[in-house]
């Protein structure tokens, strides 16, 4: 599936540029509810060398998300990825506070705040 | 009544302004509860704005007050989530989540009912927050969450690492067998 629909938010692929788009609000309850996203975000993982995460029309992410974020990471490292883009806005407050800690995670992240 | 006091316990001035959210536990399932969680976040994050106007001709009060919205919508947010996970299924007592505004912080006050098994997780999160550093403990959730199902803790974590939060926790045993817990963050703004 390359689109996932929810209330307010809404994650598509776009397989030949190997991004994924996460857009909305996204307060799931607990990694359960996240597992349709999770599975996207693992599928990213095996489209090529060179993915990338667009997190810039992410208004809202709760603490379920930021930990189904930190397992992709890691995910991510585990597979030993030279590069991973995650794209932010700086405009989203969020995001420069918590995705900084995900470069901690893996050190090969570039992350990029718009 | 016995009461334990985790953490410092921060007061406002009585005149302070003060929003509070009160709501009872209920019968509906979680599920259908959870996205009141979210409506009631966003109320609060937007109630504040009136007290961080924006000046067009001062970007940086656009900023601050963006800033500020956002803070109070996740922290609001994972307190109520907190809520509606772990309070007391057989009690009847209302939950509650009160914003307190000062001049240099912002104080959230959450309070429900919770079991002894609940509270028995609390006291040992609070030693583990105890004993290590927010920060190294954050990365030691953020590595274990990649290998379990839960996310535990998380969310109190996030508060104090990106929003440089304090947590105190009081627990309250109101009768035998019957608990409430007060979580108070404290957010300098």
């Amino acid at each position: 599936m390359n689109q996932i629909e929810g209330e307010g938010y809404k994650a598509s692929i776009d397989e030949a540029q190997q991004i994924l788009r996460i857009e909305g609000t996204l307060r799931l309850n607990g990694l359960g509810e996240y597992v349709p996203i999770s599975a996207m975000l693992s599928r990213l993982l095996l489209l090529g060398a060179t993915p990338v995460l667009d997190l810039t029309s992410l208004g809202f992410l709760n603490s379920s998300g930021i930990a189904v974020l930190s397992k992709f990471v890691i995910e991510a490292r585990t597979l030993n990825l030279q590069t991973l883009r995650i794209l932010g806005a700086e405009s989203v407050p969020w995001q420069g506070k918590s995705l900084r800690n995900l470069q901690r995670l893996m050190p090969a992240l570039t992350l990029e705040l718009i | 009544m016995v009461v334990e006091y985790y953490g410092a316990q921060v007061g406002l001035p009585v005149m302070s302004e003060r929003l509070i959210l009160s709501f009872s536990p209920g019968q509906l399932p979680l599920k259908q509860r959870w996205r009141n969680n979210g409506l009631s976040a966003d109320f609060m994050g937007d109630y504040v704005t009136a007290f961080f106007p924006r000046d067009d001709g001062e970007p940086s009060t656009a900023r601050r007050q963006a800033e500020i919205k956002g803070a109070v919508t996740y922290i609001a947010n994972e307190l109520l989530e907190n809520a509606m996970k772990y309070h007391d299924e057989s009690s009847t007592a209302l939950i509650e989540l009160t914003l307190e505004m000062g001049e240099d912080k912002l104080i959230f006050r959450l309070r429900h009912a919770v079991t002894i098994a609940r509270l028995a997780v609390l006291r040992e999160f609070i030693a583990r927050l105890t004993a290590s550093d927010a920060d190294t403990l954050y990365m030691e959730q953020l590595e274990e969450n990649a290998m379990s199902a839960q996310s535990s803790g998380l969310g109190l974590l996030t508060m104090i690492n990106d929003y440089n939060a304090d947590i105190a926790w009081q627990f309250e045993s109101v009768a035998e067998m019957n608990w409430c817990v007060g979580t108070q963050v404290c957010m300098p703004i």
